[in-house]
Formats: C-alpha cells, sequence, structure tokens
C-alpha cells in the first residue's frame, strides 16, 4: 500500500479522535457549568416540551436569525441544510449496502451542493460588502469560509471534471472502519478534498463551529420560563442559603 | 438642557441602518467609584498593580460559575445579526456599540488566555492581550449596553450580550474600576433603604402628604399605610414613586386600587425599594443581598403578598431571581424556601406584579372604571425591555405584553400600537437602563433613545398620540429627560397606574 494511503488513513483516524475527543469535552465542560439563575429571552415556553420545540425551530429552522433578517437567514439556510443533505449523501461511503431511503436521498445531494455553495457564497459576499459585518470579521472567519468553499469545489470537481474511483474510496473508509486500512486512489483533487475535510474536523472543537453544540446549551434558549413554580438553584450558590 | 447634548436627526421611517463612524463614543465613560464607594460594598478602592492577573482569574472563575458566559464566549459566528439591533448603536453610529462587537471586546481576551487558537494564533483569531488600553475601552463601552437584551433576540444561538456585560463589569469591580452611579446606589440601599437615599421618617411624611393629597382630590380617604404587620399584601416599588413626577402618580393609582378592592396592604421601610442594581454590575452577591431585604421584610409583616409596583428591571428581578435568591415564589422544597412559601397564600400568584392584580381585579368587576376620563388621551404603550424580554405575567407567554395593554384599554378608549419592530419582544430600550440613568451619560441616552423617539413620533403624527405610558421608573425618568431633546413635552410619560388612577371611581361600586 502506498504512503500516501497510510498518511490519509492516519489522518482520519486523527481527524476522528479529536473531533469525538474535543466536542465530548466541550460538551461536558458546557454541561458540568452551571447556571445559576434562570435567564430565557422572553416570551420563552413555560414546560419543557415547549423548550424542546422552541431548540427544534432553532435547529431547522434558524427562527430567531429569521428575525433578524431575511438574507442572512436565507444564505445561512440554504449553507446549513445543503450541507446536512451532502453529509447524507457522503454516509453511501460508510455503510454496505446503502440503504433504501439514502439511496434515495444520494441524488439530493447534488443540488443540495449547489445550495450549499450558494449559501457560502452569499455569505462570503455579506461579509465583505455590508460595512458592519466587514468590521466584525476576522482573518478566521474568511479562512473558514474559504474551507468550506474549497471542500465543495473539489467535491464538484471530482463529480463534474475529473471522476475519482468511487469505488475504491468507499473501499477505503469501510476499510477505515474495520481497522483495515486498503489503498486510497492516487488522485491529487481527491487528497485535496479529503485532507480540507480532514482540516475542518480538526478545527471544529476549537473555533466558532462551537455554535453547534453551544445552541443546545443556551440558557436564554433551553430554559424553561418557570421560575415562579420552581425554585431553581446552583450547587454553588444553594450553601449561601444557610448563612441567614 | 445641557449645552453640548443635541439629539441626533430622526431617520426616514421605518429606518436603514446606519454608517459605522470608529470612536465616535469612545469618550463616553460614566464617572469612576471613589475608593469608599467601593469598599463600602466590599470592593476594592482602586486599580493597583497586578491587576492584569486578578481580572483574568475573576474572568475565569465567572466561565465557571456561568454557562451562559461560557456558551456564549464559544459561540458567535460573527453573523451580524444583531449588529444594527443596538439602540445604542442606531443612535451613536459607532461601530463598538454593535453587539457582537461589545461582546467581542470581551471574546478577544477570552480567546487569548482561555483558548488554544487564541493562545497560538491571536491575530488569526482576533485575540488581545488583556491591557490598561483595553480595560478602558471595556470601561467605556460595557457601560454603553443597557442590558435590554434586544440582540439576544435575533441571535440564532440566543447569546445575550447583557450577560457578558455583567461579567465585564463584575470583572471591573473586582479590581478595583467601579462605576460611581450604580456602586454609590447600592451602597444606599443597604445603608438607607432605598436607591434615593430616603430615610424611613421621610417615607412617612410623604406617604402622609399622598394620602392629605388624595383625600382632597378624591374625597376619599385613601391610605398609604407603612410598615402595618399583618397586611395581605407587601407592595415593593420602585423608590421614585414615592416623590418623582410622573412616578408618584402610578403609586397613587397603586393604593386607588388597593382601596377600591378593599386589600389590606403596606409598604416596607426596610424594603422600600423593589430596584436592584446587583443586576446591573452583575454581583450575585449584591444581587442576592438586595434580594433578602424583601424576604425579611415580608417574614417580620406577616404578608400573605408580595406585590411589585411599575419598575422594569426590579420585576425581572423579582419575576426570574427572587425565588431562586430569596425563595420568593413557589415549589421550593428546603427549610430556606418553605419558611416564607408556606406563610405566602398560595392561591396567587408570588412575587405578583400589580398589574397582574389590577387586571384580575378589572376581570373580577371589582373596579368601577370611567374609561371617559381618560379622553383627552391619545395613549401608546412603551414595553420596558426588562419587562418585555426578561419576565412573564400571568399565565401565559407573552402575559407582559397582554396584562398592561389590557388594562390601559379598560381604562383608556383612545389606544394605538407603535410600529411592531419596536413593539413587545423587539421593543426598543429607552436608552437609560442598565446603571447609565445618570448625568454624565447624558449624551449617550439622548441618542440611545434615538429609535423608540422615531417610532413615537410616527404615531404622534399619524394618530395624534400625547402620553406614552410605561411600567418602569427608570423609562420614566429617562424619557421625561430626553423627551425635549426630541420636541416632544416631557409630561407625555408615565405609567400604565397613572391613567388607572384617573378613571378609577372610588366609593360604592355602582
Amino acid at each position: 500500500m502506498s504512503t500516501a494511503s497510510l498518511v490519509f488513513a492516519a489522518l482520519f483516524y486523527a481527524a476522528v479522535a479529536v473531533l469525538v475527543g474535543g466536542l465530548a469535552w466541550r460538551i461536558r465542560l458546557y454541561a458540568r457549568t452551571p447556571a445559576p439563575l434562570r435567564i430565557p429571552t422572553t416570551p420563552a415556553p413555560r414546560t419543557r416540551g415547549g423548550v424542546a420545540l422552541r431548540l427544534a425551530r432553532e435547529v431547522a429552522l434558524f427562527e430567531s436569525l429569521f428575525k433578524g433578517g431575511v438574507w442572512l437567514w436565507l444564505f445561512a439556510w440554504l449553507f446549513h441544510a445543503g450541507l446536512a443533505l451532502v453529509l447524507l449523501r457522503h454516509l453511501r461511503y460508510f455503510v454496505e449496502p446503502v440503504w433504501a431511503w439514502l439511496a434515495f436521498v444520494v441524488p439530493l445531494g447534488v443540488y443540495a451542493g449547489f445550495a450549499m455553495l450558494a449559501g457560502l457564497a452569499g455569505l462570503w459576499v455579506r461579509r465583505v460588502a455590508v460595512e458592519r459585518v466587514r468590521y466584525i470579521s476576522t482573518p478566521s472567519d474568511h479562512l473558514m469560509l474559504a474551507l468550506l468553499v474549497a471542500i465543495g469545489l473539489s467535491g464538484f470537481a471530482m463529480k463534474y471534471l475529473a471522476h475519482t474511483d468511487v469505488v475504491a474510496v468507499k473501499a477505503f473508509f469501510l476499510g477505515l472502519m474495520r481497522l483495515d486500512p486498503q489503498p486510497l486512489p492516487a488522485d491529487p483533487v481527491l487528497w485535496l478534498h479529503l485532507s480540507l475535510v480532514a482540516a475542518l474536523m480538526l478545527v471544529f472543537p476549537f473555533s466558532k463551529l462551537l455554535h453547534a453544540p453551544g445552541l443546545f446549551f443556551s440558557p436564554s434558549r433551553n430554559q424553561p420560563d418557570d421560575s415562579r413554580e420552581r425554585r431553581h438553584l446552583a450547587a454553588w450558590a444553594a450553601p449561601l442559603d444557610s448563612h441567614r | 438642557m445641557a449645552a453640548d447634548v443635541k439629539a441626533p436627526p430622526l431617520r426616514e421611517f421605518p429606518e436603514t441602518p446606519p454608517a459605522l463612524v470608529p470612536g465616535a463614543m469612545s469618550g463616553a465613560k460614566p464617572y469612576v467609584a471613589s475608593d469608599k464607594i467601593q469598599q463600602a460594598i466590599g470592593f476594592p478602592g482602586e486599580l493597583t498593580e497586578g491587576w492584569e492577573g486578578r481580572a483574568l482569574g475573576r474572568m475565569g472563575e465567572l466561565l465557571d460559575r456561568y454557562r451562559s458566559l461560557r456558551v456564549y464566549l464559544d459561540s458567535c459566528v460573527h453573523c451580524g445579526a444583531c449588529a444594527d439591533k443596538c439602540h445604542y448603536f442606531l443612535g451613536t453610529q459607532d461601530p463598538k456599540n454593535m453587539p457582537v462587537a461589545r461582546q467581542e471586546l470581551m471574546r478577544s481576551v477570552y480567546r487569548r488566555y482561555f483558548t488554544l487558537p487564541g493562545k497560538l494564533f491571536p491575530r488569526l483569531v482576533g485575540a488581545r492581550d488583556l491591557t490598561k488600553d483595553v480595560l478602558d475601552e471595556w470601561y467605556a463601552y460595557y457601560h454603553q449596553c443597557s442590558e435590554c437584551r434586544r440582540c439576544s433576540v435575533f441571535c440564532p444561538y440566543g447569546i445575550d450580550t447583557a450577560e457578558v456585560t455583567m461579567a465585564a463589569r463584575e470583572i471591573m469591580d473586582a479590581v478595583g474600576l467601579g462605576q460611581k452611579y450604580s456602586n454609590e446606589i447600592i451602597g444606599k440601599v443597604h445603608r438607607v433603604g432605598n436607591n434615593l437615599g430616603l430615610p424611613g421618617p421621610a417615607l412617612a411624611d410623604t406617604l402622609t402628604g399622598l394620602e392629605e393629597d388624595t383625600l382632597e382630590e378624591t374625597g376619599a380617604s385613601v391610605r398609604f399605610p407603612l410598615d402595618e404587620a399583618g397586611a395581605e399584601v407587601l407592595l415593593v416599588t420602585p423608590s421614585a414613586d414615592f416623590f418623582a413626577e410622573p412616578h408618584v402618580e402610578s403609586l397613587i393609582g397603586y393604593a386607588k386600587v388597593f382601596h377600591a378592592a378593599g386589600i389590606r396592604w403596606t409598604l416596607s421601610s426596610k424594603a422600600s425599594e423593589a430596584g436592584n442594581f446587583g443586576l446591573f454590575i452583575g454581583n450575585y452577591d449584591q444581587l442576592r443581598r438586595i434580594a433578602l431585604r424583601i424576604r425579611e421584610a415580608a417574614l417580620e409583616l406577616g404578608v400573605k403578598r408580595i406585590v411589585v409596583g411599575e419598575c422594569g428591571h426590579a420585576w425581572r428581578v423579582a419575576y426570574s431571581f427572587w425565588n431562586t435568591l430569596a425563595g420568593i415564589g413557589a415549589g421550593g422544597d428546603d427549610p430556606f424556601a418553605r419558611a416564607l412559601q408556606s406563610q405566602l397564600d398560595a392561591r396567587y400568584r408570588q412575587p405578583t406584579h400589580i398589574c397582574e392584580l389590577t387586571w384580575d381585579l378589572i376581570r373580577q368587576g371589582a373596579l368601577t372604571l370611567d374609561p371617559e376620563a381618560n379622553d383627552h388621551r391619545v395613549v401608546t404603550f412603551h414595553d420596558s425591555c426588562n419587562v418585555a424580554r426578561g419576565s412573564g405575567m400571568g399565565d401565559f407567554p407573552g402575559g407582559q405584553f397582554t396584562i398592561p395593554r389590557d388594562i390601559v384599554r379598560a381604562v383608556a378608549n383612545r389606544y394605538v400600537e407603535m410600529a411592531p419592530d419596536t413593539t413587545l419582544e423587539r421593543t426598543f430600550c429607552c436608552g437609560g437602563g442598565g446603571g447609565l440613568l445618570t448625568d454624565e451619560l447624558l449624551d449617550l441616552r439622548v441618542k440611545g433613545a434615538l429609535p423608540r423617539m422615531e417610532a413615537l413620533k410616527e404615531v404622534v403624527d399619524r394618530h395624534g398620540v400625547n402620553f406614552m405610558a410605561t411600567i418602569c421608573a427608570i423609562c420614566k425618568a429617562q424619557f421625561t429627560k430626553v423627551l425635549p431633546y426630541y420636541g416632544f413635552k416631557m409630561g407625555m410619560v408615565g405609567g400604565v397606574h397613572q391613567l388607572v388612577s384617573t378613571a378609577i371611581r372610588l366609593g360604592a361600586k355602582q
């Protein structure tokens, strides 16, 4: 097996370890940090079920962002919904045989790829063209967009310009999952695509991509508005009561 | 009016976001607290050598104590949804008054010292060392946030800049850089019992005077009781209600409601203040100690209900935090909470907003109202930020919007709404909340009022509105001061219970 195949195998093991381990570490930290006061942005649901629904709307529909402005919402939603379908499309590289529902989603993933790139383009134009957003942008904000766009473009290059051996790619990833590395096609575009994806996985737990788990731990969104009915005490605040 | 303070011109309505004017407000800073003021409430007197380490140490503690701060500092993606939502940005055009940029003042320091990329590649991710310049910037811009939470409505992750502002003020207090206005008031509330420093005997005199005035006006002997043990209701209200105009008109309104409904009530000289500036400085200990005064007064007086007057941030603290801080509420199963909760009447929501109480009475038909008495007024309602986005009323989400409006409609015939982008959960702050209601920040306050003034101008021009009702003492004081800068009469702001006071008929119910 080629050195490159081994390097990519090692890279993806490392990337998965960092992504999963890093996210678990961060999520554990969020979960263990107390929220001492009830601070839902009101009006807020009064029940746990209502909160679950509020979070579901935020995750699936970006409800708050929609209130903030339609254009930003449109670009962001196109990108995220597109990305979700594109990820589903790529599931076919990891399951054998391919499930029936997945076979239905796979062709949609191509259109979703265009939606994703269109969304990213919109977000990037906004970042450059809108004075307020330009002011708050850091170099890493642009790099993150560049990374995602490059992943999308390199993916499309393999679909439309220089086909790669997808059967061999699938064998490579199935092999990784069985801890039995298989050769990876010697295709520079594929190498680029995979390197960028690994980079995205590696930076995820250390970057603003933490907004994904962050939303679920955001006290202004995940707390029910029940402060008059329930006494809510953080572990560090409870002992204060005995001093009075 | 101060000579150097000018209102910005009203923009075309509905407005478009303004261009940026970097540094426009970098010089706007409130007075720094003296060492005496600081030490009186347990903070270091001044900034001394080694403050950087102590500030970062405090920041680390807050990150461990507050999930909000931890998650919010990590989660922002710089999307800019909040950027044009802050009244101070819209009024001043200073880019550092965009909520995301305000958060970034702390986030840049957080990244530098608490995250891997910030330690390795500070420039790439916009991380900065904590220097005196950065601290000065914090002092300026974290005192140009009224903690109104409007930005949090539009943030896809619910990031609440108020939480960041509170943390920043807490860190600054911890290293001896406090704000004079808020910290002096906190000292007063502990020393005297209320924010205005009105001692018990003066309060008793004031209330006797109000009884005489009300008797003269109505012919009814409406009482304003103080420290009466055994009363059913303890009313806790902002101390401005005792003598400031237009606040006192609402106090008279509450008294008339209690009188008409035959409810025995009392004020407390110990808890003669609903306001809790501990919220503004983000200090849990102060927040709690100020709230405990209410608990103690309620236990001493043996009351069955605790009712809160027209005060925005006080209602947020009461509604959302009192149960946690002082066991005022329901559902507590620990000895501390039970000691009070077993005394309170469980048939009522504890604490109760005066609007909830009045609206319940109106619905029961317990009050005789003559809305024609308000026919000289065309009324609109300004939602106060802490009530709108930090609390609730009644049994369902949004009760904080419908209940005050229902009261206004019951007591006044001519009522108009302002533009939907400026009311309910999207309401604009008056420009004076969050500990900024101090004269040296008048320029900021006038500019911060711009979005509300624009919306008000529209209903004044189109519908002849001449009365803006609100249920917050800070809103009332702020508008009284800034309305003239925009060409309005200062008397056009007043409380919901001022309208109730005008319409209510005392004596036998017909």
